[in-house]
């Protein structure tokens, strides 16, 4: 099975280290497309139950898309931790820590904001 | 072992062992560099998305007296377009098993499947931006509603660009089969359409599945 490489010393990202034939891998993509149904049926499920404690359900639905998205990354974009993928895994992880520091800090700054600004009243009667 | 090393190494054993210590030394396959290449463009994609993520969820409760989430989302359809994008990616997996293995009418076929998912998507999508907008919900209505047609939009208009791509690898993939240039392009579009299903289970589940929650 060629995808352009011979010994495995790189792999393009999105390639897949193949031993197997087609078979192998058509099921490779069946399997990650199970694991994302089931994933996301249980996101959907849990937005919508009373049967999970409530406080609990934004923190639930965030980890069940951080797992779908590994699920995606592993079987079609074939992410993986082998010794061929290190450059695509150190490019995605610094893409992973700027995205965490721009979502992390934006709310974090914004919520801060939020709570030292004066009500809307107070600062009106200020202003006379 | 890399093409250079190979040329370098035939015939020569000893050589051939030398070129297997270095290999790391030689330039990498073309493939290899298109890929990363590209996979670096997905990555800033990914980064200008979590800008418009962090917009949203600071804006999440500025409806200035307007509809909210909760009002407004339709958890069925977003489930169906879900779907829809998900087997989309699927089939785009199967397409890019059928090229290399060098099959053009199961490649013809995944890439017509994935086409037509993907178009199913945007129809949902441009559905319900429509109904939105009727409902006097459009992106001028509030702070909320603006981050929320700017996110969901510039989705949107990926799978659009996408889709377009698409078309063009089918033709291409008709008119001059599976070259190697042709081949790197189907990659980096199966790289582009899956990274744009992992940005919509961020968008479902940020917007749609947390947003009707607020």
């Amino acid at each position: 099975m060629s995808n352009g490489h011979d010994d495995g010393i790189d792999l393009a990202p999105g390639d897949e280290h193949v031993e197997g034939g087609t078979g192998e891998r058509i099921l490779g993509y069946l399997t990650g497309l199970g694991l994302a149904i089931l994933l996301t049926a249980t996101s959907f499920f849990v937005a919508g139950t009373n049967l999970v404690w409530e406080p609990s359900i934004p923190v639930a639905l965030v980890v069940l898309a951080i797992a779908q998205m590994g699920v995606h990354l592993v079987f079609f974009l074939h992410i993986t931790t082998g010794a061929d993928n290190t450059n695509n895994v150190l490019a995605l992880a610094f893409g992973v820590l700027i995205v965490f520091l721009v979502i992390g800090g934006s709310l974090w700054i914004m919520a801060n904001l939020n709570h030292n600004m004066m009500p809307m009243d107070q600062f009106m009667q200020m202003q006379r | 072992m890399t093409d250079t090393a190979m040329a370098y190494s035939h015939g020569d054993p000893r050589l051939r062992s030398m070129a297997g210590a270095v290999a790391h030394s030689g330039p990498a396959p073309k493939r290899i560099v298109t890929g990363y290449g590209f996979w670096i463009f997905i990555l800033s994609d990914m980064v200008m998305f979590s800008a418009f993520f962090a917009a949203y969820a600071v804006l999440l409760g500025q409806t200035a007296g307007g509809p909210s989430g909760r009002e407004l989302f339709d958890l069925h359809n977003v489930a169906i377009e879900t779907g829809f994008l998900l087997a989309s990616s699927f089939a785009c997996g199967l397409a890019t098993i059928a090229a290399d293995t060098r099959n053009a009418n199961w490649f013809q076929l995944a890439m017509a499947v994935t086409c037509v998912l993907g178009l199913g998507f945007l129809a949902i999508e441009g559905n319900e931006f429509a109904s939105l907008v009727m409902r006097g919900a459009g992106p001028t209505r509030s702070a909320f509603l603006s981050a929320f047609f700017t996110l969901v939009g510039c989705h949107g208009l990926h799978v659009s660009a996408g889709i377009l791509w698409l078309l063009t690898m089918m033709a291409q993939v008709a008119a001059k089969g599976f070259r190697a240039d042709i081949r790197r392009r189907i990659l980096c579009f199966a790289l582009f359409w899956h990274a744009l299903d992992i940005i919509w289970i961020a968008v479902f589940t940020v917007v749609y599945l947390l947003g009707s929650a607020v």
